[in-house]
């Protein structure tokens, strides 16, 4: 099956004549001396990844790590330099104008970090932009924004005016606009970061709700590890505009690729990220097991009750296959052990 | 990922955000949108029914003999009335003293000697750059053989900007200190702000006759407004933790006010003189109506000769001191410290250069003939088009108009502004509106008042369309707006009459011409504004409806213009008021109407009640279109 | 100017013991030693080629300075009362203004006729006038009214005007006479004439007012609309005018005080008398040969000494 997106070698460089630096030994300066000699910003560097179909694909890293760019670069909001970028097996790169306003329409939404509602339209109206640029009846786009708008909680809101809505409904307007005009894809750029925490995680939960009513393949964009790790299927970590580790949230935690990475990990409760595989044993022969075994990818957290409630080890399984063991001394490490102290 | 399906919790973050901010349009009730429409339907229905045949003006209002007899009386008692002897004429002929003082000061320096005062004096203020271009300003009068006229423009002007200082400095500081006293003064700045020049020019010969004197007060009342309002904002907007932190180590009021407040204010407070200096340089000009000396003669004489040449030259020299003056000043404001080594040894070689007999004569450089030449030729070869676009606008937009306005009752006129106004603007801006509607009639010019409106109204409705669509080109082309600042920096600083000279040229005297002029006149404001307006819309904004595929057009027509509507509609207060003062000095070729009254009220005796009369409903009508604009912008406007 | 201040200054003085009259400050005409002479310069060229000629005399041949001011008429007259107007050198009857000024205030003083005839009517081109003789009737031209129809007329025929200084009763005469005619305002002399010549030259129909002396007349045909003649005192209430202008003797005006202590100048002025021919020929100089005033009045003076010999007062 092919991937509902694809990007290969996709290079952004900002500054005077980028062309020149992509295939040159410039390429493989590091970012700051790039800069000094020639006054370009290489804000992507050679990235290539896949999402499959309705996948939730999460790129994380500290700000100026060149997400934002990297997201914007799929609907060439932000010209890439060179690469290829591919949505549904179509090259987005070779797409004409209006080519690519049909796949900005229909195909692929966006929402923001800053929301970007028009303020002299109502949420009902906001949420219909999409569809009234298409040219769909004012009843046929009031009745599907009514639909969106009620799937993301603000119905009775429809005729308020953004400025009249806190951010988080703001962020939920912005979330009805993009899902109204029905697009495979759905691109967040750190969507909830202007957001208070407690809305943040609502937000969230709203996220993921919708994700499995509606499906949807997403593309989120975000500096909050944690938000990576509840939304994200896969996690890819950009540093410099390079990509470092794509991988599950687990794959994360438990090998982070380089020091970096391990960095960015390390304050993660691991005991809530990481599955028995990554914890188990082998078992020893002649031991005596708990009657029911656990699966292997059960959340270390969700098995620990069971684990120290139990006499003896448990066996671990995938699918009808033993893996593995384990005890209350497997789990404990992972409990506590792994947390590093931060010196305060 | 485990996925919640439960309905999503209401929404808790109803927080006590302000419910109803200043974007607050709800959807119009639809109670309020049929109000509307029912008005409008009643208008034209009452219009239709009550239509007059339009009947002229008559020529003997009871404005006009009372206004008629004030001069009578005025006239009788100039020498023997005390307030006369012992007030007003007093004060004609001090300024009068200090007009002359500063002429004969300027003069005695010899075009040599200014030249280097100039230097000199812009190099102490702003630096080497506004230095020579003070130099090659002045020099530059002397090429243009415009020496004396521009040292009788020149010594007016700086009259009128000392005396509009030291008035409007303090009563700008009393006012930002005192709070009734700001918020009484605040209104009545409003309306002499949005009077055109013309307006003042028949009372201050009432009073102070012709010449110098009246012409010097005329520009103080024109400019002090500016001076006020900046020094206000500039002392309003002194830190108060800095006052605060001066409390606190026992200042005295006076020591707060001289050594904090004012030095604090100070590049506002410069602004000011900036300002006052621009307005009080475009009245000077106008006041060779009233027989100020000065390069306003030459362009007055050059339009009744319809000489466009002889005016481009004088035009040139005001264009020069426009530029010369608005530099040094805004020079002057971003210095922050002087190094005043330098300046002694400058001032004095400058003085020495004074004093030295050095000739001044020139070669004169004048651009008359080939002005003349290409008007001609374009008087020949684009007559039919120049013609043809004349009589277009005047039988598709600007005759029906008139006619539909001229034809309404004046009450109907004063309901209509009233309702609307109501509906529009808020109650306060309609009431107003409404009384300067009524005003009009009472002074007996409703006829030429709605005549004016008509041709005031066709040349906004350009302004805003040719303003917006240069606009909006520049806000979407870097490159363009480059190009096109400077342009509009110098066309801001250009006094409003010489925008006459082209459109004369061009398309004779009629209602078009001064059409035209005032587009000239009021499209860089807006221009400007719409630019602003259109940049200030938050990339993310723009970022999000691209994303959502719209076009450049739906852009512009659904994100950025409707985004940018508080600019707009500034916009379109500011062109408005500034159409108004173009389309009344129109007067002077072939507009006719109030501005027409208002010249014929000072060349002809037995008009100058009517003159009068013409120069107050100039005065309602601005207000009623001030009101009208900006009421709608303050009650529709967007909170940025 | 800087001789001024002083006596500026003085004046201040002066008036501080008794408050201050209208003409305090203004600067008196130098009497005896040769001064400084301030000509109104109203705005039409005939009036020019008096105020060229005179001003070269007053310059040339007796050693004064002139000052010319580009006024208004009605604004000159208010000139002689503060000082900054010494005299006008055409003036166009103006009965109400002598009222005020020469009779009332005495601020004023008649100083003689130009010797120039002045007329004011309305006109057609003359080809216009070929096509229909009846044209030049003014109670025909009701029937024509289409003709003149412009884009400023609103509908009606229109009537073009000059300055709005200009004496003029056309407003008056539109409707007394009830002519379904609107008076449009040209603004200026050059706008009118510019509109006759293209009137002539591109056969475009027009009626404007008019006047002579006039140096178009002698370069172009222009036909008068006769309107119901002029009888002594049919003008007296402007509002209710509905007969033709009358014929002007032109004439001079001096303030009293240049009358009182204007010397030689004043007497020049006073002397200075001329034919429309002359006037015009000047006034052509002025317009169609590009000459400055100067030019055109050292030109003049230079061929018509027989002329302006009797002019000079015994004795300079």
């Amino acid at each position: 099956m092919t991937p509902t997106i694809a990007v290969r070698n996709l290079w952004k460089v900002f500054g005077p004549r980028p062309d020149r630096v992509v295939g040159s030994p410039l390429a493989d300066l590091p970012r700051a001396e790039l800069r000094a000699r020639t006054g370009c910003l290489a804000a992507v560097r050679d990235v290539s990844f896949e999402v499959a179909r309705n996948e939730v694909f999460v790129v994380m890293g500290l700000s100026g790590s060149g997400k934002s760019t990297l997201v914007r670069c799929l609907t060439r909001l932000i010209e890439p330099t060179s690469g290829e970028i591919e949505i549904d097996g179509e090259a987005v790169r070779a797409m004409s104008a209006k080519r690519l306003r049909d796949l900005r329409r229909h195909r692929v939404a966006m929402v923001f970090q800053h929301f970007g509602l028009l303020p002299h339209r109502s949420v009902l109206d906001n949420a219909a932009y999409g569809l009234e640029i298409q040219g769909v009846s004012r009843a046929d786009r009031y009745r599907k924004a009514a639909e969106v708008l009620e799937l993301v909680g603000l119905t009775g809101h429809e005729q308020q005016l953004p400025e009249e809505l806190s951010g988080g409904m703001q962020q939920r307007v912005g979330l009805a606009r993009a899902l109204a005009t029905d697009p495979e894809v759905l691109l967040f750029d750190e969507p909830f970061s202007a957001l208070d925490p407690l809305i943040r995680r609502d937000m969230q939960a709203e996220v993921r709700r919708l994700h499995a009513e509606v499906g949807k393949t997403m593309v989120f964009i975000t500096h909050d590890l944690a938000e990576a790790l509840t939304l994200g299927d896969r996690i890819a970590v950009l540093r410099d505009g390079e990509l470092v580790q794509v991988g599950t949230p687990e794959e994360l935690v438990g090998a982070p690729a380089d020091g970096y990475v391990e960095d960015f990990v390390r304050d993660v409760p691991r005991a809530d990220v990481l599955t028995l595989r990554w914890i188990m044993r082998p078992a020893v022969d002649g031991e005596e097991y708990e009657d029911t075994p656990l699966p292997q990818d059960t959340v270390i957290r969700d098995a620990v009750p069971r684990v120290l409630r139990a006499a003896r080890p448990i066996l671990v399984t995938d699918g009808d296959q033993r893996v593995g063991v384990v005890d209350a001394e497997r789990l404990l490490p992972a409990l506590l052990g792994h947390r590093r102290q931060v010196p305060a | 990922m485990t996925a919640v399906l439960a309905k999503p919790a209401p929404p808790r973050e109803r927080n006590g955000r302000n419910p109803r901010g200043p974007w607050s349009r709800r959807k119009e009730p639809l109670t309020r949108r049929t109000v509307m429409g029912l008005s409008v339907v009643a208008t034209v229905v009452a219009y239709l029914i009550f239509r007059t045949a339009a009947a002229a003006d008559a020529p003997d209002a009871a404005a006009f003999r009372l206004f008629g007899d004030v001069r009578d009386w005025v006239d009788d008692n100039r020498d023997t009335h005390p307030l006369f002897l012992y007030g007003i004429n007093y004060l004609r002929l001090g300024v009068r003293v200090l007009v002359e003082g500063i002429q004969a000061g300027l003069t005695g320096l010899g075009l040599p000697g200014l030249v280097a005062v100039a230097g000199a004096v812009a190099f102490v203020l702003g630096g080497w750059r506004p230095a020579l271009l003070a130099v090659a300003g002045f020099l530059g009068f002397g090429f243009l053989g415009l020496w004396p006229e521009s040292v009788d423009t020149l010594a007016l002007t700086l009259t009128a900007v000392l005396l509009a200082v030291l008035i409007g400095v303090p009563i700008g500081v009393l006012a930002a200190r005192v709070g009734w006293f700001g918020a009484a003064l605040r209104p009545v700045l409003d309306v002499m702000q949005i009077l055109p020049t013309f307006a003042y020019l028949a009372p201050m010969t009432l009073l102070f006759l012709i010449g110098s004197p009246a012409a010097v007060v005329a520009t103080l009342i024109y400019a002090v407004p500016v001076t006020i309002r900046i020094t206000e904002l500039g002392i309003a907007g002194v830190a108060p933790s800095a006052v605060e932190a001066a409390t606190a180590q026992g200042s005295t009021a006076r020591q707060l006010l001289t050594k904090v407040r004012l030095p604090m204010a100070r590049p506002t407070l410069v602004l000011a003189v900036n300002q006052t200096i621009m307005m009080a340089l475009s009245m000077v000009v106008v006041t060779a109506l009233i027989d100020a000396p000065g390069l306003g003669v030459n362009i007055l004489r050059a339009l009744e000769r319809v000489n466009v040449g002889a005016a481009f030259d004088a035009g040139l020299a005001i264009v020069l001191m426009a530029i010369v003056l608005d530099r040094v000043t805004t020079a002057a404001a971003r210095r922050q410290r002087r190094d005043w080594r330098l300046a002694v040894p400058v001032l004095a070689a400058a003085a020495l250069i004074a004093a030295l007999p050095i000739p001044g004569d020139l070669p004169t450089v004048s651009f008359a003939k080939p002005v003349n030449d290409l008007t001609g030729w374009l008087e020949l070869h684009w007559y039919d088009g120049t013609e043809w676009l004349k009589n277009t606008v005047s039988a598709v937009l600007l005759n029906p108009l008139e006619n539909l306005l001229v034809t309404t009752p004046w009450w109907l006129f004063v309901l209509a502004v009233l309702v609307f106004g109501l509906l529009l603007a808020g109650w306060r801006a309609a009431v107003v509106a409404a009384l300067a509607a009524a005003g009009l009639s009472g002074l007996g010019l409703y006829q030429h008042a709605m005549q004016t409106l008509a041709t005031v109204l066709v040349a906004t409705a350009l302004t805003m369309l040719i303003g917006i669509a240069a606009g909006v080109l520049c806000a979407r082309n870097d490159r363009l707006a480059a190009v096109a600042r400077p342009v509009l920096d110098a066309a801001q600083t250009m006094p409003s009459f010489v925008y006459l000279l082209p459109a004369v040229a061009l398309f004779g005297a009629s209602r078009f011409t001064a059409i035209v002029a005032a587009v000239i006149f009021a499209v860089p404001p807006v221009v400007r504004l719409v630019e602003r307006g259109i940049r200030d819309v938050p990339p993310t904004v723009v970022e999000a409806a691209l994303s959502a595929g719209s076009t450049p057009g739906q852009l512009l027509w659904k994100v950025q213009l409707p985004m940018a509507r508080g600019g707009l509609l500034l916009a379109a207060n500011q062109g408005i008021v500034m159409v108004l003062a173009m389309v009344v000095v129109g007067g002077l070729v072939g507009a006719g109407a109030l501005g027409y009254d208002v010249v014929a009220g000072f060349s002809q005796r037995e008009d100058f009640g009517r003159g009068l009369s013409a120069g107050f409903a100039i005065v309602l009508l601005g207000v009623l279109l001030d009101r009208l604009t900006q009421g709608f912008n303050r009650t529709k406007g967007p909170s940025r | 100017m800087r001789k001024l201040l002083p006596a500026v200054l003085a004046s201040v003085l002066l008036a501080g013991c008794g408050g201050a009259t209208s003409d305090a400050g203004g600067s008196t005409p130098s009497a005896g030693s040769k001064g400084t002479v301030k000509l109104a310069i109203n705005p039409w060229v005939g009036y020019e080629a008096n105020a060229a000629v005179v001003g070269y005399l007053l310059e040339h041949e007796l050693g004064y300075t002139v000052e010319k001011k580009n006024l208004k008429e009605e604004i000159s007259w208010q000139g002689f009362e503060t000082g900054e107007v010494d005299a006008v050198l055409e003036n166009w009857g103006h009965d109400d203004l002598k009222k005020t000024y020469i009779e009332e205030k005495k601020t004023a003083v008649d100083a003689g006729p130009t010797g120039n005839t002045g007329t004011i009517g309305w006109y057609v081109p003359q080809w216009l006038a070929d096509e229909h003789p009846d044209i030049t009737d003014g109670a025909n031209l009701n029937k024509y009214a289409d003709l003149f129809k412009t884009s400023e007329s609103g509908g009606k025929g229109q009537l073009l005007d000059g300055d709005p200084s200009y004496v003029t009763n056309d407003e008056a005469l539109v409707s007394n006479l009830k002519l379904n005619y609107k008076v449009v305002y040209s603004g200026s002399e050059a706008a009118l004439i510019k509109a006759a010549q293209q009137a002539t030259a591109q056969k475009k129909p027009l009626l404007f007012y008019f006047y002579e002396p006039q140096w178009l007349f002698a370069k172009e045909k222009y036909a008068r609309v006769k309107l119901p003649a002029y009888t002594a005192g049919c003008d007296a209430d402007p509002k209710k005018v509905a007969c033709d202008y009358p014929d002007y003797k032109l004439d001079k005006v001096v303030s009293k005080k240049f009358a009182d202590s204007g010397g030689a100048a004043y007497q020049l002025i006073k002397n200075f008398t001329w034919t429309n021919d002359d006037q015009n020929l000047v006034s052509d100089y002025l317009t169609n040969q590009g000459m400055d005033a100067d030019k055109a009045a050292e030109k003049w003076v230079k061929e018509h000494e027989s002329t302006w010999k009797p002019w000079i007062p015994a004795g300079s």
